[in-house]
């Protein structure tokens, strides 16, 4: 009799866990209101593109509240674009297709985030970009793309301006990487590092990642005094290992792709000392981020990358939005044009910095930073020192 | 154009070409060989090539966890790396071949040519599934050792790396080991006789399975040494890097005349050079207008042109030995 017992008490268990929370959902959600993101979670750039995911996940978790009082669940569906224009457009496709999905938070990569857009833009679904910063982002003037971050004409133009004026160099050498973001960023450095009177003595572009030796070879003959590397840092670290190893004595700079601690991992003390122009500071650098920096890292065991607050920063205002647009249809499921409108209204006291849009989705002030690596240990990565802040306003839509 | 500036840098140019044609040559090895006994080409050689570099990584991160990096010497720690970069790339090779392609043995070329294409892809995710899950890392780097970094200065322009003469020297010591096992031993006989035809070979008693398996040990410990030799000289690794030096080595064995042991050589080093004066010279020869970026376009254009007037490769009819 006793075995009965325990079997009937454990089907009537398991029917109920079956049951109960579909009862529980039916009765109180009006449905489901899900924020994707898009980043590169798996290769080279994985570090830099979880932190975006990780920062959207602790903003849902504490900004939820309001709009699951007004009956809808909020939902974070993380997506992988591998850094790849041809992945992230296919991922677009299906965030399109998922009614659900009213806003998406990415990506890592300007190549990656353009002709995604355009797919999000088929449907007028809210994109807000906490790191693309290449100018094409916002200069296609979209309703529906917006972003927190600084723009890589007027980070280029940072970069220039230090080399000139702080480090007072003579003459540069200038390699990018070929993609949208790096051979973007490097052009506006070499112009207007050519018109403040730096001689730029080579342009480059190299897909290469493991063997740079035919590149340094006549950097190191020309003897520059800057190298400027538009890039990311997967790409970067080891040109400037190998450059170091071959006795380049160049100094090294480079815009905010550099911004990882597996830059030092990979090259080591090749790179200490070097500075990097940055739309995103560490997270130091931000006051109001401090408890931003002790939650996540008490739920996800490590320091923020850079991006996750912009990360955070972008999915709360989406949220923002989402909770004003919802109030105003009466609790009724929104379109995503909508959402698209409302996100460009709304004014948002972030983590990094007050937002507010102009008319193409630029922030109207973006703060700039000049870095310099402070250590090669990568442990020390968040110890870099800010040696320049700059607040500058996004150049008006060229008609 | 800078003139002097040109020739200033023509030693160092012809240095690092030769650096890198030496690499080429090592895993071309693995196409070639596998190619002259088998007429098939194995497409996983570029994994078995990553492969060695993440067991020498592997090893050295460990030594210096353990303190190992400092104490012992560092020609030392080269000798271990290759050892055992060649030991797991060859029995590796041995393992694919037995799974992957004897089966397939017999059928139509391009069914053993589709199953090599799959284990390629198989092994680089395998091995980012393993590293991902024991280091939870996906570029890993080879830790350095001062010594092998001292370079030597020749003039002010030039200097070459011990690590460098290191990838030179050990490339020619199996350059010259293999050709003494094909050409001067019973072995190599015994695989040239399998090349030349498998059945009459076989009626001759010769275990043609052992043979070919023989090949594919030697091709994979190249890879494998190959591997180590390309992680201490650029020291970044993930794995996918296999995918563009297999490709090149694949084309330098072509380029060669593929199933010929000198051509696989002579294949590397003149690929290595081409690419190498195309990326330092491009720029400066053309103002700017075309870019080191256009380096591979350079060498593969050479190459075609090569190809069209010798199909075989340079050295595919002079010399008849197959390996």
């Amino acid at each position: 009799m006793k075995t009965f017992h325990i079997r009937t008490a454990l089907v009537i268990l398991a029917a109920l866990a079956l049951v109960l929370p579909v009862a529980f959902t039916d009765a109180q959600m009006k449905g489901t209101i899900k924020i994707a993101t898009q980043s590169p979670l798996s290769g080279g750039q994985a570090a830099l593109g979880e932190g975006i995911k990780l920062g959207t996940q602790l903003a849902i978790e504490q900004k939820k509240g309001p709009i699951e009082k007004l009956g809808f669940k909020v939902e974070l569906v993380p997506y992988d674009d591998q850094a790849k224009p041809d992945v992230g457009v296919a991922n677009a496709a299906n965030i399109i297709a998922d009614k659900d999905i009213l806003l998406v938070v990415g990506h890592l990569n300007s190549g990656v985030a353009i002709p995604s857009s355009e797919k999000y833009k088929e449907v007028q679904l809210a994109m807000v970009s906490p790191a693309n910063t290449n100018p094409v982002v916002t200069d296609r003037n979209y309703l529906n793309v917006s972003r927190v971050c600084g723009r890589d004409d007027v980070q280029g133009v940072v970069g220039a301006e230090f080399a000139k004026n702080t480090l007072k160099v003579k003459s540069a050498y200038v390699i990018h990487d070929k993609t949208t973001y790096g051979q973007g960023v490097a052009e506006f450095f070499r112009d207007d590092a050519k018109k403040k009177g730096i001689e730029i003595l080579g342009f480059e572009g190299t897909e290469e990642k493991s063997n740079f030796d035919p590149i340094i070879t006549p950097i190191k003959a020309k003897n520059p005094d800057l190298i400027y590397f538009g890039g990311i840092y997967d790409q970067a670290a080891p040109f400037f290992k190998q450059a170091r190893e071959k006795g380049v004595k160049s100094r090294f700079m480079g815009p905010d792709g550099m911004d990882s601690s597996d830059l030092t991992k990979i090259a080591g003390a090749a790179v200490k000392g070097m500075y990097y122009t940055s739309v995103a500071g560490p997270v130091s650098v931000y006051p109001k981020a401090k408890k931003f920096a002790q939650d996540y890292k008490a739920k996800f065991k490590k320091d923020p990358e850079p991006f996750a607050a912009q990360a955070y920063d972008s999915a709360a205002l989406g949220l923002a939005a989402i909770e004003q647009v919802l109030k105003a249809a009466g609790g009724k499921l929104p379109s995503r044009e909508q959402v698209s409108v409302a996100v460009r209204k709304t004014k948002y006291s972030g983590l990094t910095t007050n937002i507010e849009f102009d008319e193409k989705g630029d922030p109207k002030k973006a703060l700039y930073f000049v870095l310099q690596v402070a250590s090669e240990d990568p442990a020390k990565w968040g110890e870099n020192k800010e040696v320049k802040r700059l607040e500058i306003a996004a150049p008006p839509l060229k008609k | 154009m800078d003139f002097q500036l040109l020739i200033a840098i023509f030693p160092q140019v012809l240095l690092d070409g030769l650096i890198l044609g030496f690499m080429y040559a090592l895993i071309a090895l693995g196409y070639t060989m596998v190619y002259g006994v088998l007429e098939f080409i194995n497409f996983a050689h570029s994994e078995i090539f990553v492969v060695g570099a993440f067991v020498g990584v592997e090893i050295l991160l460990m030594l210096k966890a353990t303190g190992g990096l400092e104490v012992l010497s560092p020609f030392l720690i080269l000798l271990l790396l290759l050892l055992a970069g060649m030991a797991v790339s060859g029995l590796l090779a041995v393992t694919v071949e037995r799974v992957a392609y004897r089966p397939l043995r017999g059928t139509p070329r391009l069914i053993p040519l589709i199953s090599a294409i799959g284990v390629s892809f198989f092994l680089q995710d395998a091995i980012r599934f393993v590293e991902s899950i024991w280091r939870n890392a996906f570029n890993l780097v080879y830790p350095t050792m001062d010594q092998l970094n001292h370079r030597f200065t020749l003039t002010e322009t030039i200097d070459i790396s011990v690590k460098s003469i290191v990838v030179i020297v050990v490339a020619l010591l199996m350059l010259w080991g293999l050709h003494l096992l094909v050409n001067r031993t019973k072995l190599g006989k015994a695989i040239r006789a399998v090349a030349e035809d498998q059945a009459t070979a076989s009626l001759m008693g010769i275990n043609v399975n052992r043979m070919i398996s023989l090949t594919f040990l030697i091709g994979g410990a190249m890879g494998g040494a190959a591997g180590v030799l390309f992680g201490v000289q650029y020291s970044l690794i993930n794995p996918y890097t296999g995918f563009i030096p297999g490709l090149k080595a694949f084309t330098a064995a072509v380029l060669g005349g593929i199933g010929n042991i000198p051509g696989a050589m002579l294949g590397g080093l003149v690929l290595g050079l081409l690419e190498a004066f195309a990326a330092s010279y491009m720029s400066l020869l053309t103002g700017g207008a075309f870019g080191a970026e256009y380096k591979d376009i350079f060498a593969f254009s050479v190459l075609i042109l090569i190809l069209i007037f010798r199909p075989k490769g340079l050295l595919g009819e002079v010399v008849r030995e197959r390996a």
